[in-house]
């Protein structure tokens, strides 16, 4: 079983790594844009296959180490490879 | 007094201030490797700058699971001194012994320069040598390092006299121009400049020297 981990900043929080990226699309002429936020995405492979227990795992990851709750937000989808 | 530098695999300034409590203010330093337990009974313990771990994940983000931060809490749980400096700072935030969030500069650049701070609080073991509202010159040299605290938090650090040091001019996008706290019991504090680095006039400025010199005096 897979599971893939999204961070972002909370709103309100700065992101000026997304703010740079957002100029400088503009500034090579790409217009459309109005918002965008640069967050990480961890991927990890897991022992289990059970759903539940994964979840477990996943959410004292992101709750201890992975996010930090100040200043971050995170989602996770799971990605059961036997049924893909 | 007795004072310990902690040392991760990353730290970069902790030869720095073990020289300066050692040479400067003569008393008893020991290095502690972050693996280790305390050797010894130790008055002051001392987190300083680098990039523990590299700075994955987050700044401090993975320092504060090292088997010493459990000793350095109860350090700080029993009332003695603890002073984390840039990347210690960052490590005393994720910790949870000081509160609030260290991001990204505004500017997203690295910032090394001498900034001028204020002394906000000059009532604790820290900052006694130091004038309320003394205006005095330190370096900075961080990515991270910029405060942020939510609005009840920064009521809070303002109504507790938890703000050590402000910016004279934010440099980082600081919340409330904030460039070193105190806990509430005021015997942790985190500060972004490098106190290390200004302890000789040599080197630009000695102010930073009083933070030490606060320490045992007070």
């Amino acid at each position: 079983m897979k599971a893939k981990i999204y961070i972002n900043y909370k709103e309100g929080i700065l992101d000026p790594e997304g703010q740079t990226v957002s100029k400088a699309l503009k500034s090579i002429g790409i217009n459309g844009i109005n918002d965008l936020v640069i967050g990480k995405c961890i991927e990890l492979v897991l022992d289990t296959q059970n759903e539940q227990e994964a979840k477990k795992i996943i959410e004292e990851s992101c709750s201890q180490l992975l996010s930090n709750p100040n200043t971050e937000v995170y989602t996770y989808e799971i990605i059961n490879e036997n049924q893909s | 007094m007795k004072f310990a530098v902690i040392v991760f695999p990353g730290s970069n300034c902790d030869y720095d201030a073990y020289y300066v409590v050692k040479k400067h203010l003569n008393c008893e330093v020991d290095f502690i490797w972050h693996k280790e337990n305390l050797i010894n009974e130790y008055d002051c313990i001392i987190i300083p700058g680098g990039f523990s771990y590299g700075d994955y994940l987050r700044a401090g983000a993975i320092a504060q699971f090292s088997k010493v931060m459990t000793e350095v809490k109860n350090h700080a749980k029993k009332g003695k001194y603890v002073i984390g400096i840039c990347n210690g700072f960052q490590i005393l935030v994720e910790t949870g012994l000081l509160p609030g969030a260290l991001i990204t500069n505004q500017s997203t650049n690295f910032i090394s320069q001498s900034v001028t701070l204020e002394v906000v609080n000059n009532k604790t073991k820290f900052t006694n040598i130091f004038k309320e509202n003394q205006t005095i010159q330190m370096p900075i040299a961080h990515k991270q390092g910029n405060y942020f605290a939510n609005s009840d938090l920064l009521k809070n650090l303002e109504d507790n006299n938890q703000i050590a040091f402000k910016y004279q001019t934010n440099p980082n996008g600081s919340k409330n121009d904030i460039a070193g706290i105190f806990n509430k019991n005021k015997n942790v504090l985190g500060m972004m400049p490098h106190p290390e680095r200004a302890s000789e006039i040599l080197l630009g400025s000695d102010d930073g020297f009083n933070i030490f010199k606060s320490i045992i005096s007070g």
